[in-house]
């Protein structure tokens, strides 16, 4: 067999100096990338990286600011997708993108029926799409409908679709995301017999594991730059997620340290989590956060650390564990219980999530007392003056101009705003997922510090960061997630990111030290 | 005076009295106003007494699509809740009685409430697109009116009921100041409450309104509920208006012309942001100008033309993006004289 991550192969896809830039956003910046046939090649980096907008450039979603594409030897200018398509560039997204009310015979042909006599021959074009379907291992009844299907196997579907259409490059967008590890092992099986006949793979996934099983090489990217390429064997796990996460600014590291705080756990938590999971979505775990404690969730992107905040949130409902707050039994299905037992949730999607950006930043900083009083008591002119001045001073949102429509506002003094409003609901356990992302320095250091100063206090917090610096920086505990599934517990005090990387990568594999 | 154009009914507002002045010039007898018998008559007396169930019909429309939503039903429930009215009135033995009108009121906007209950519960709870959800009403309620009255159209002598539509207190026709209490009341809940801007939070970000804990359920529940009532209330005046309950015509095709008139007012139909005034300025247009096609006597087979005619231009008026290509085609031809950026213009406000 011929290393399939061999340099001599001349490269089917070869893209450089990409750069693509978005109203205020340099979303890529000058960006090589390469793809050689007969290989898998994972495209890593945290949300925010580039990796779908280099995807995109791949494809003809967005053209192209500067830079070349050259595909098997010609140079291209892909206008649509449908040019990518011409040059034997498949995608198949995380969302199948069938149809679903279509037989899966149909799907896989569609646009290359075979014609007879009398316009489309079905038995023939049923029997073609057998026959490619044969070849990937699916034996299916090629008249069903394709909605009857797992989506496993729509995924593998719309894979011998792409096949259909000739395709030199398959790229493979989050494709396990929804898979169970059975049909993972199917998908694997049939990227690997795929690139054995020469495809080109481009594989984009937030599981580490399966990065590591079924790619050849990886690149990185980082806030829109090309970090590097690499053959697997030569990227440790933990330089990989070193160079997807990064290093921070160095006046960030001036900010006191909380993580050294002693914590007393001696009373009743004010939130216990015992076996809280959802099928699918997280394995069960327990989690407690005791008073005045931050509690950091560190793991990468699609670790579990999201899904396991919105659950105790009650923003998703869980299917199994139970809830104490306090020391009391708590059913929390609603975000509005769980803003009646004290606990706040910050999302880590601020526009789709947080903001609501045809308000004025006042009006966004009272919804959350305003929703929680109900609607006939509505708070009086005077006293949300009081507590919109109150917190847009403590925070320093800029500009001060509480009249202003929020989704006006940068990033970070949204950030801000969506703070103050939980801060005014005077919560217990404040929940932050991602306060910090995308948001400028400065902003980053004010919400630390309005943190450690709230935890000193008296509140409760659980912070996830993807950088862990921060997570180290704030919490005195560490829960480490990966895969889905809560894998372990640190003591913050003493714990470098070196450690807490290392630990993220292999732990339960028994070599923590390596 | 950069403020004022830039006030969201100063357009609106521009439109109507525009439509107010064409008519005026266009028919002297428009703007005159005559006193007989105490009353006040007159064209534009007309237009407020006939612009009560549009008036009522749109109020509650606008909160549905502010909560992007949108309530086809409006229509089917005028119809069924005058034919309530109008078969107890015809099944009683004193149509005449105060107490029989009262019930026969009473009877049919609970009716209404019932249905606006039943959109918002198909909306709110079961997650059906509004529009689909409120077509099922807006299909079947007509036949349910029809049914309520055996399929006749059924007439009433009440002098009582007739005042609902044809009465005045004062000079004041009395079916405008039921439009008038209805602006009131939703007014002051909405605005006096936190109704309102509960509301455009759940219009604007459903999710991010949710993850907040605002009660977004019980919101758009509501918004149907009160768009039901309010339809309700209108048809109970159309009936009384020819004193027959006419299940084919009334409130024909009014959800449009509510859909027309909120959208007037500057509400979008994207949801959120909605203003009461906006609607009230809405419903006045469209009510002008069904006059205006009377009294510019254009002929009947022509008239849907010319309302559509004046709905497009009307809504272009409107139109930011007519307003910025108009305000760049204004400074070429001034020859690119110093006209402030749009930019220059936010920072200095």
């Amino acid at each position: 067999m011929t290393n399939p991550a061999d340099n001599d192969v001349p490269p089917i896809v070869q893209m450089s100096g990409i750069t693509i830039r978005f109203p205020g956003v340099l979303a890529l910046d000058n960006v090589d990338f390469s793809l050689r046939s007969g290989e898998v090649h994972s495209l890593m980096g945290e949300n925010g990286a580039g990796k779908s907008t280099l995807i995109k450039a791949l494809t003809g979603v967005y053209q192209i600011d500067s830079g070349t594409i050259v595909v098997a030897g010609k140079a291209e200018d892909f206008r649509t997708t449908a040019d990518a398509q011409r040059a034997g560039i498949s995608t198949v997204y995380q969302e199948v993108n069938l149809c679903a009310n279509l037989s899966v015979g149909e799907n896989v042909m569609l646009g290359h029926e075979a014609h007879g006599r009398f316009g489309i021959n079905w038995n023939h074009a049923h029997e073609e799409a057998a026959r490619h379907l044969a070849s990937l291992g699916l034996h299916l009844d090629t008249r069903s409908m394709l909605g009857s299907h797992s989506i496993a196997i729509q995924q593998l579907i719309a894979i011998s679709r792409a096949m259909v259409l000739d395709s030199r490059v398959l790229i493979l967008d989050e494709p396990t995301s929804s898979l169970d590890r059975g049909e993972v092992e199917q998908l694997f099986g049939v990227i690997r017999s795929l690139r054995d006949s020469g495809v080109a793979i481009l594989f984009v996934s937030h599981f580490l594991e399966q990065v590591y099983e079924i790619s050849d090489r990886i690149t990185v990217l980082r806030n829109g730059q090309l970090v590097g390429e690499h053959v697997v064997d030569e990227l440790p796990r933990d330089k990989l997620v070193t160079e997807m996460i990064g290093h921070e600014l160095d006046d960030l590291k001036s900010l006191s340290s909380a993580s050294s705080r002693t914590i007393d756990r001696s009373g009743a938590p004010v939130l216990r989590a015992k076996g809280v999971g959802r099928r699918g979505v997280l394995e069960p775990g327990d989690l407690d956060v005791f008073d005045g404690e931050i509690v950091g969730l560190a793991g990468l992107l699609g670790s579990g650390r999201t899904e396991l905040v919105r659950l105790l949130y009650g923003a998703d409902k869980t299917d199994s564990g139970t809830i104490e707050v306090k020391g009391k039994p708590a059913r929390v299905t609603t975000p509005l219980h769980a803003i009646e037992y004290g606990i706040a949730f910050s999302s880590e999607d601020r526009r789709a999530e947080g903001i609501v950006a045809d308000l004025t930043v006042a009006e966004n900083i009272v919804l959350g007392i305003q929703a929680r009083r109900g609607w006939l008591r509505k708070i009086s002119a005077a006293e949300e003056a009081a507590v919109v001045s109150e917190y847009m001073e403590a925070l320093g949102v800029r500009p001060a101009n509480p009249n202003m429509l929020a989704g006006n506002l940068s990033g970070g003094n949204q950030q801000k705003v969506l703070l103050a409003r939980w801060l005014a609901t005077a919560p217990e356990l404040l929940i932050l997922d991602e306060p910090t992302r995308g948001i400028d320095v400065g902003a980053k250091a004010d919400i630390q510090r309005k943190v450690a100063q709230l935890s000193e206090a008296g509140l409760s917090v659980i912070f996830i960061s993807s950088e862990l610096e921060e997570v180290l920086r704030l919490a005195q505990r560490v829960v480490v997630m990966r895969d889905r599934k809560n894998i372990g517990e640190l003591d913050a005090s003493g714990l470098d990111v070196e450690g807490l990387i290392n630990y993220i990568a292999h732990s339960g594999e028994g070599s923590v030290a390596r | 005076m950069m403020k004022l154009l830039r006030h969201h009914l100063f357009w609106p507002l521009m439109a109507l009295v525009v439509l107010l002045v064409v008519n005026s010039v266009a028919n002297e007898n428009f703007a005159r106003l005559t006193f007989r018998n105490g009353h006040v008559y007159g064209a534009l007396v007309d237009i407020i007494r006939q612009s009560a169930p549009l008036m009522l019909v749109a109020l509650g429309m606008t909160l549905v699509i502010a909560t992007r939503g949108i309530d086809l039903s409006v229509g089917a429930i005028m119809a069924v809740s005058g034919a309530v009215a109008m078969t107890i009135l015809h099944d009683s033995d004193h149509p005449a009685a105060m107490s029989t009108v009262l019930v026969a009121i009473v009877v049919a906007l609970a009716v209404s409430l019932v249905l606006g209950v039943w959109n918002g519960l198909l909306v709110s709870v079961l997650g059906i697109q509004p529009i689909v959800a409120t077509l099922v009403l807006m299909l079947a309620g007509r036949g349910v009116a029809l049914l309520i009255t055996g399929g006749r159209i059924t007439t009433v002598v009440s002098a009582p009921y007739k005042f609902v539509a044809s009465g005045y207190i004062s000079f004041v026709p009395f079916a405008f100041l039921i439009g008038l209490v209805a602006i009131v009341v939703v007014g002051l809940l909405e605005r006096r409450t936190a109704l309102g801007v509960l509301t455009e939070a759940v219009g604007i970000n459903p999710e991010a309104s949710r993850l907040a804990g605002v009660r977004s359920r019980g919101i758009v529940w509501g918004a149907y509920t009160a768009s039901g009532l309010l339809a309700g209330i209108a048809g109970v005046i159309y009936a009384s208006n020819t004193m027959a309950a006419d299940s084919n015509s009334a409130g024909y095709l009014i959800e449009l012309y509510a859909i027309l008139a909120v959208v007037l007012g500057g509400t979008s139909l994207m949801g959120g942001k909605f203003s009461i005034a906006g609607t009230v300025i809405g419903v006045f247009i469209v009510q002008t100008l069904d006059s205006t096609i009377l009294f510019l006597g254009v002929p009947s087979a022509k008239s849907p033309v010319f309302f559509a005619g004046v709905v497009i231009l009307v809504v272009l008026v409107q139109s930011p993006r007519v307003h910025r290509w108009f305000g760049s085609m204004v400074r070429a031809i001034r020859g690119g004289r110093l006209a402030p950026t749009k930019g220059a213009k936010e920072v200095a406000a």
